[in-house]
């Protein structure tokens, strides 16, 4: 097994692509910690200068100014704060969530754990935006309301994940020697399933981080997520609709910014899935 | 008379680990009408040796080193692919596959599959010349054809003793048992009219208890028609009950050819005799073969059983032997036979 | 017999799956801090005028009784009557389905017309150039946001290029309603001029949502090929000669479309989601922007009329998957 690892771990280092999305994330991050720091006009994520307004790119304002004269650099850098925050946060508490409650429904069975994922298949048959819109609408425009809406319209899909590799999980010689032996629910769930399904759901959360923030961003596009000033990506591209196509880099900006930390998610999942993936690794294990 | 000649045909496959070379020097030959026996331990490259000769080597890894496949005076690597695909594949040389359970298509009908076949393949089509204006999938089966075609399937079905072969055909692989997929195999081998049915260990697949009915099958429908059968095996019982002659293979390289009498009369190479004497006898006893199988990557030089054979020396470690002709039909390549009666 | 019992099962599911969706959207519409009657009122309504309206509409019953009422009016097809337009919403819902049903089945025919044959060639091509780009336009595809993605297209075509209309569903009357599908009323009316522009208006919408969905059909096609194509059968048909070209076409190609047409089925969930925002920025009247502008109103009754269909449709669709999948995958391996 630990032959396997290792040959992995050379994959992960080895592939290309999921080291430029943890490459393109340690940056994002980076900038997002560091935006008081590196912004060339911190004070421009509230402040105006409406004679500066739309201007293209230049070397004073490196990615132009927006409708109010504020410099698109700082905003985008201060941005990123709020996407990174909002992913981070809405994904972990739908992972605290589902994780417990597919785990107990997966373990125990009958009809409570059934009643739970049929719950659960209620939400996934809906769109997530549709029953995030609506919550989203109803709790007013916030970004707390928005991670709340995030949250209680993705732990489904933790549940779900969990729930079905607890079940496959239930039937192995090792989890039903525990058993035998007398170990308690509680410790045969945290000691012996959960490391086992661990990579699952790092490889869900992963690539789950990239849908959220794509969400979060419509969400803001449609007025929903935090009101203005703040620079919230999805709704700078829906303010800079209306002065297209003139001022393009007005909506070129977040948009891309929107796509490099989504690419970053998705292409570190790939590589996690490659690398964590269990039947990969069942495969290696047993050659 | 010819058929088939394989000529010190050398190839491997590029691996993680560096160029494995898997078919070091082999040479074959198989006359018309005649069932040869290719035998050696799982590992020691027939099967490479049988898909060489089929052409159908993994693209991306396979690399042929040197040698040449002539087949009725054409040299297989070295003919235009297309041509080959056309007029040879499928037609002059079929197969029987290793493991009639996944060689299948599991979403067509066993009919389906063999129609396919004989759309391309039947022996009632002239050779295509060339490429058609029309792409294969959507080319057209005469409908006069198709009718003789199917009645020589259900013939054959017969023959094979597959029972009600029209309900056979509408039925999925899936649904029918490991013994039935591989009679419906050979049919398909036989259909086209081949000179040469190259069997990749036709019943390794199969319960025990099936496994003589194909072979003697085999043999029968061969013997019949007049085809060749190149019949790779592990099975030194399955190759003594149908061949006419055979072959042995160690780690790549071609060490002994004998009628079959001969050979298990009177084995020349060293690892021919511990092969044999490797079989169970009556009291059930087997004596393995001390040593293990060399890796590929870095073989042994010379003969590539040296180093498990105590009558090894010098130039055995050195130059691989040249072939030794022993006489009817017998050769070995070995500095020091058994036997060495001559 | 066992695809009849699965399409049974499906169906006796269907019921309580809708009946939670009720329950789950119907409860999120009450906990809310907005009170819809003043919205509807405006903001100077007197308290008096405020509860007369509250008792006309229902709301100062029980939550419960709320609940009750709810679900016989969907169960006699009433959806209740939207605050705004003042007319029915199951009538409101029918009358743009038809709409956003020509935008999503056109981008998904695109997406399939697109992504199946890429993502043979990729697999077939694997490591080569070509192999290389498509796979990196497809991991793309999956990280552009809609939104975003409808912005770029309405700047180059619409805006830079003016190839094609900027937004809306067709110019003058359009053709005879039949189906309420304006690219076949208009084949059926013969009427070319009505074709062109119903073709040119949901080229950029169908675009949008189809090139996310195109990345995802390369991807699993181009895994699945890749799984078929070293299989022992491709060997078999290989090894018997068969022309190249029939062996990846017809069947490699079917084996991999059994894992594709599975997907389908998710991708057409995230075609809906993604059409409510897409046909937000196009002005396509469907019903995802219904949805979005009854939520900016507080419309509960719409919103939840709204859920309703797009869970059902989903819910259809996805059991259309599986009836194709019984169909082309005949080990019934489900």
């Amino acid at each position: 097994m630990s032959a396997g690892w290792r040959r992995g771990l050379g994959r992960f280092a080895s592939d290309r692509a999921s080291a430029l999305g943890l490459a393109l994330l340690v940056v994002l991050i980076l900038a997002a910690i560091f935006a008081p720091i590196l912004a060339p006009f911190p004070g421009d994520v509230a402040d105006f200068h409406t004679a500066n307004r739309l201007r293209p790119p230049d070397t004073v304002n490196w990615l132009g100014t927006d409708r109010m004269g504020s410099d698109l650099f700082s905003r985008i850098l201060f941005g990123a704060r709020i996407t990174i925050t909002i992913a981070v946060v809405a994904v972990g508490a739908a992972v605290v969530i589902g994780v417990p409650i597919g785990l107990l429904a997966g373990y125990y069975g009958g009809w409570p754990s059934n009643f739970l994922m049929r719950v659960s298949d209620v939400f996934l048959a809906v769109p997530q935006i549709v029953l995030a819109i609506a919550i989203a609408q109803t709790l007013g425009p916030s970004i707390e309301n928005v991670i709340l809406a995030l949250s209680i319209t993705y732990w489904p899909f933790w549940a779900r994940l969990v729930f079905a590799e607890t079940r496959s999980l239930k039937n192995e010689v090792f989890i039903e020697s525990a058993i035998a032996l007398g170990a308690s629910p509680l410790r045969v769930m945290t000691l012996h399933v959960l490391p086992n399904i661990a990579s699952a759901i790092i490889v869900r959360t992963s690539i789950g981080m990239g849908g959220t923030i794509l969400t979060a961003a419509a969400l803001g596009f449609l007025g929903l997520g935090a009101p203005p000033p703040t620079p919230e990506w999805g709704r700078m591209i829906a303010e800079s609709r209306e002065f297209l196509p003139e001022a393009w880099w007005y909506a070129t900006v977040p948009g891309v910014a929107i796509f490099v930390v989504v690419m970053g998610f998705n292409l570190l999942g790939d590589g996690l899935r490659d690398f964590l993936d269990p039947r990969i690794r069942r495969g290696a294990r047993a050659k | 008379m010819t058929l088939l000649a394989v000529e010190d045909l050398s190839l491997g496959f590029a691996t993680e680990a560096g160029f494995a070379s898997v078919l070091d020097r082999v040479s074959l030959s198989i006359e018309r009408g005649q069932v040869l026996g290719l035998v050696g331990e799982s590992g020691c490259g027939k099967t490479t040796l049988a898909r060489a000769i089929l052409g159908v080597l993994p693209r991306e890894t396979a690399r042929i080193t040197g040698g040449r496949v002539l087949f009725g005076g054409t040299d297989l690597l070295t003919a235009h692919p297309a041509s080959v695909n056309q007029t040879i594949r499928g037609r002059a040389i079929t197969f029987v596959p290793q493991d009639p359970f996944t060689s299948f298509n599991p979403v067509f009908t066993v009919g389906d599959q063999i129609m396919e076949i004989l759309k391309w393949k039947s022996p009632r089509a002239a050779a295509p010349t060339g490429r058609g204006w029309l792409p294969a999938v959507v080319a057209r089966y005469p409908s006069e054809r198709k009718r003789a075609d199917m009645d020589a399937v259900l013939e054959l079905l017969d023959t094979v003793q597959l029972p009600r072969p029209q309900q056979m055909l509408r039925k999925y692989p899936h649904e029918l048992s490991g013994g039935q997929r591989q009679r419906l195999m050979i049919a398909m081998a036989l259909l086209p009219g081949p000179d040469l049915v190259i069997a990749d260990e036709p019943t390794t697949a199969l319960d025990v208890t099936i496994q003589a009915q194909i072979l003697g099958l085999i043999r029968r429908l061969a013997s019949e028609r007049n085809v060749a059968v190149l019949l790779t095996t592990h099975d030194l019982g399955a190759a003594y009950e149908i061949c006419d002659a055979v072959n042995v293979m160690y780690a790549g390289q071609d060490v002994e050819s004998a009628p079959v009498d001969r050979f298990f009369a009177s084995p020349a190479h060293p690892y021919t005799t511990k092969l044999l004497a490797s079989l169970p006898d009556a009291n059930g006893t087997a004596s393995g073969i001390p040593g293990e199988v060399p890796g590929l990557i870095t073989p042994p030089g010379g003969c590539r059983f040296h180093p498990r054979c105590e009558r090894a020396d010098g130039p055995c470690r050195e130059v691989r032997p040249p072939v030794d002709q022993l006489g009817g039909g017998h050769w070995v390549r070995c500095y020091h036979p058994h036997g060495d009666a001559r | 017999m066992r695809r009849i019992e699965m399409i049974l099962s499906r169906l006796v599911w269907f019921v309580p799956t809708m009946a939670g969706l009720v329950i789950i959207v119907f409860l999120i519409s009450n906990v809310i801090p907005t009170d819809p009657v003043k919205v509807l009122l405006g903001e100077n309504a007197t308290p008096a005028q405020i509860e007369a309206m509250r008792v006309k509409l229902g709301y100062d019953q029980p939550l419960w009784v709320q609940l009750a009422r709810h679900f016989h009016d969907i169960v006699s097809g009433n959806l209740g009557i939207s605050i705004y337009s003042q007319r029915p919403i199951s009538e409101d819902l029918a009358k743009r389905l038809p709409a956003t049903l020509e935008l999503t089945l056109t981008a998904i025919i695109l997406s399939v017309a697109l992504g199946i044959p890429l993502g043979v060639i990729s697999a077939l091509k694997r490591n080569s150039l070509l192999d290389h780009i498509l796979r990196v336009i497809s991991v793309s595809g999956l990280a552009i946001a809609a939104f975003w993605l409808a912005l770029l297209l309405q700047f180059f075509f619409a805006m830079k290029l003016g190839v094609a209309p900027l937004n809306s569903r067709i110019d003058g009357f359009g053709p005879t309603p039949v189906t309420g599908l304006m690219i076949i009323d208009s084949m059926l009316d013969w009427d070319m001029e009505s074709l062109h522009s119903a073709l040119s208006h949901i080229a950029l919408p169908a675009l949008t949502l189809a090139l996310p969905a195109a990345a995802t059909i390369v991807r699993f096609t181009r895994a699945g090929v890749l799984d078929v194509i070293n299989s022992n059968h491709v060997l078999y048909q290989r090894a018997m000669g068969l022309p190249p070209g029939l062996i990846v076409w017809k069947y490699v190609l079917r084996n991999a479309l059994i894992s594709t047409v599975t997907q389908i089925g998710l991708i057409f969930g995230v075609l809906v989601t993604n059409a409510v925002i897409v046909e937000t920025v196009f002005d396509w009247p469907g019903i995802g922007t219904f949805a979005v502008q009854s939520i900016l109103q507080s419309d509960h009754k719409a919103i939840i009329g709204f859920t309703i269909w797009i869970g059902a449709l989903i819910v259809i669709v996805n059991l259309l998957v599986d009836i194709t999948h019984s169909f082309i995958d005949p080990r019934g391996s489900r």
